[in-house]
């Protein structure tokens, strides 16, 4: 059930129609409808293999990289569909950012993992300025401004994910992505990651995977619940079973199947 | 009712010392093969360096180091060791210059671009490239590739440098290949994901990320080829001829550290005489210029090799 009050009247930053991803001949998610609104944050949760990664990672064409797999559907983005031929997918994930479960900093020194994105991009500003105001905005620049010719690698491994979310901001996307983003951290650095998702909110939408219900709770405005179904032979499709304020599906959910769920019965 | 086993500790009598035994009899085979590769290393290093000190009691290393003659088996011997360095160094050249581009390119891709079907094919092919015998290498470069090139390089002597680099380079361009495409195999694909994610296009992920994470890998498969050529043996002494020449002139005929030894052994050089020293004089540098190279390839990866977990 998906609640349309819920999803904000101004225009979606995303919305996703009729949404099903093949691997090879499988389906593995089928049917998704919904509207990503701007300036807001949106949680997917659900038990694993219920496919959320899996649309996260449609909405920046990320999955045209894994050879077998095959969308249907439409995605629309600021009016057109991103699955449309006319749509360049490096010229996409420009402007839709994303940051990994694992932090995967590049085996550059701390400044040249911001500049990358940057320079291939053809950025002609000031440099410098934009490092310094990228790891600013993901809160670390206290923590790596003595060192930044040092390797991205050296940093601890939250230092590492805040830095991967300071590299996805200093292309000045639209959108961030985050695929479990914390899931690697300890307490202490999901805090941090959790805190500058809050402030990051003001100036860009934010589509966050997470295995975590209490950081779904925390740091999300909205909240879609996937869960997947056996089918015979084996195989697991999954689909969005709710998609709600996330006070609502916390507290108030409309299907069992979520209720089950966020008050730790299965998943 | 109790479901556990009953503890009856007569029904268990392992003979502890037989097991002991046995343990240490494995232990000392297994050391014992491991003890004749160690034996076997320092019992050729010990020649060389006892033959080598023979040598120098006969010729002043100054002149070892200094002329610009290699005439050991002459009356009047002179014993310019950098006449054959010059010519290792020229074949060497050569080959590197053929096969860093040839193999690094074939790496990146077999690797990268390749699909699944190209690779089942060019890989297999690559090591059949690996397994043919360097006698007919060097034939190859006798007999097909230096008249090929004397076709329009009229001044190149039917023994050359040329060749014989050119065929060297294409002999160890699997060698490259085979090590490269491992080290940019390795690279993980969460760095390739992060570089994409990022608006990078395939090239630009490929030279600016995939590649320097490779880096250590790449230099170092390199430097192992730059060793194989160094003591590549039978290509160069069909190819380039016997004739010791000071200079970096690849048309002519040269004769390389390896050559020389080939030469001498061939002959019928008493042992214990000045011509039988000096192949351990040459033996013994081939050792060390390798033995350089290694210690700088492995202090090399361990200062650049990145760790994933």
């Amino acid at each position: 059930m998906v609640n349309e009050s819920a999803q904000i009247a101004t225009e979606p930053a995303l919305r996703a129609e009729n949404l099903n991803v093949y691997y090879g001949s499988t389906l593995a998610v089928r049917e998704v409808n919904l509207k990503i609104p701007k300036n807001k944050v949106v949680a997917f949760i659900g038990p694993s293999g219920c496919g959320k990664s899996t649309v996260l990672r449609c909405f920046n064409r990320m999955n045209d990289l894994i050879p077998t797999a095959r969308v249907t559907g439409t995605i629309s983005f600021q009016g057109t569909n991103l699955y449309a031929p006319s749509v360049d997918p490096v010229e996409l994930r420009r402007r839709i950012g994303m940051v990994f479960q694992k932090p995967n900093p590049f085996p550059k020194s701390i400044y040249n993992n911001i500049a990358f994105g940057a320079r291939i991009n053809g950025y002609k500003g000031d440099m410098d300025e934009l490092v310094e105001m990228s790891l600013r905005r993901a809160a670390i620049w206290d923590e790596v401004k003595d060192k930044l010719q040092e390797s991205g690698l050296a940093l601890s491994g939250g230092q590492q994910q805040r830095l991967c979310i300071a590299r996805a901001i200093a292309i000045a996307p639209e959108i961030i992505l985050m695929d479990e983003p914390c899931s690697a951290l300890d307490p202490i650095s999901t805090l941090k990651v959790e805190e500058l998702i809050h402030e990051l909110k003001q100036q860009y939408t934010i589509v966050i995977v997470t295995h975590n219900m209490q950081q779904a709770s925390r740091v999300s405005d909205l909240t879609a619940f996937y869960n997947a179904e056996a089918l015979e032979g084996g195989s697991k499709v999954g689909y969005l079973v709710e998609y709600d304020r996330t006070t609502s599906i916390f507290h108030n959910p409309a299907e069992k199947a979520t209720q089950d769920y966020v008050s730790g019965r299965f998943g | 009712m109790n479901s556990e086993p009953t503890r009856n500790d007569s029904l268990w009598q392992p003979d502890r010392q037989a097991s002991r035994t046995s343990e240490a009899i494995v232990r000392t085979i297994f050391g014992a093969f491991a003890l004749v590769s160690v034996l076997t290393t320092i019992g050729i290093v010990g020649t060389l360096i006892f033959e080598m000190f023979e040598f120098f009691q006969e010729v002043p290393f100054w002149n070892f180091l200094t002329d610009d003659q290699w005439t050991p088996l002459f009356p009047t011997a002179e014993f310019g060791i950098f006449v054959l360095i010059s010519a290792t160094a020229r074949t060497s050249t050569i080959a590197v210059a053929i096969a860093l581009p040839l193999g690094l390119f074939a790496a990146i891709f077999l690797s990268e671009y390749a699909g699944p079907k190209t690779r089942q094919i060019v890989k297999p092919l690559l090591e059949v490239l690996a397994g043919i015998p360097s006698v007919v290498f060097g034939y190859f470069a006798l007999l097909f590739v230096t008249p090929l090139l004397q076709s329009f390089i009229p001044i190149l002597q039917g023994f050359n440098a040329l060749s014989a680099g050119l065929v060297l380079g294409i002999s160890i361009t699997p060698l490259v290949a085979s090590l490269s495409e491992d080290a940019i195999f390795a690279v993980p694909r969460s760095l390739r994901d992060g570089a994409y994610a990022l608006g990078a296009t395939k090239r630009e992920a490929i030279v600016s990320v995939v590649l320097p994470a490779a880096l250590s890998g790449i230099v170092s498969s390199i430097i192992l080829a730059v060793s194989r050529a160094i003591g590549e043996t039978m290509i160069v002494t069909l190819a380039a001829g016997q004739n010791p020449s000071l200079g970096l002139n690849p048309f002519v005929p040269i004769m390389t550290m390896t050559a020389f030894i080939v030469q001498v052994s061939l002959g019928d050089t008493p042992a214990g005489s000045l011509a039988y020293k000096t192949i351990f004089a040459v033996g013994m540098t081939l050792f060390l210029l390798t033995l350089v190279l290694n210690i700088f390839s492995f202090w090399f990866v361990r200062r650049f090799r990145e760790k994933y977990d």
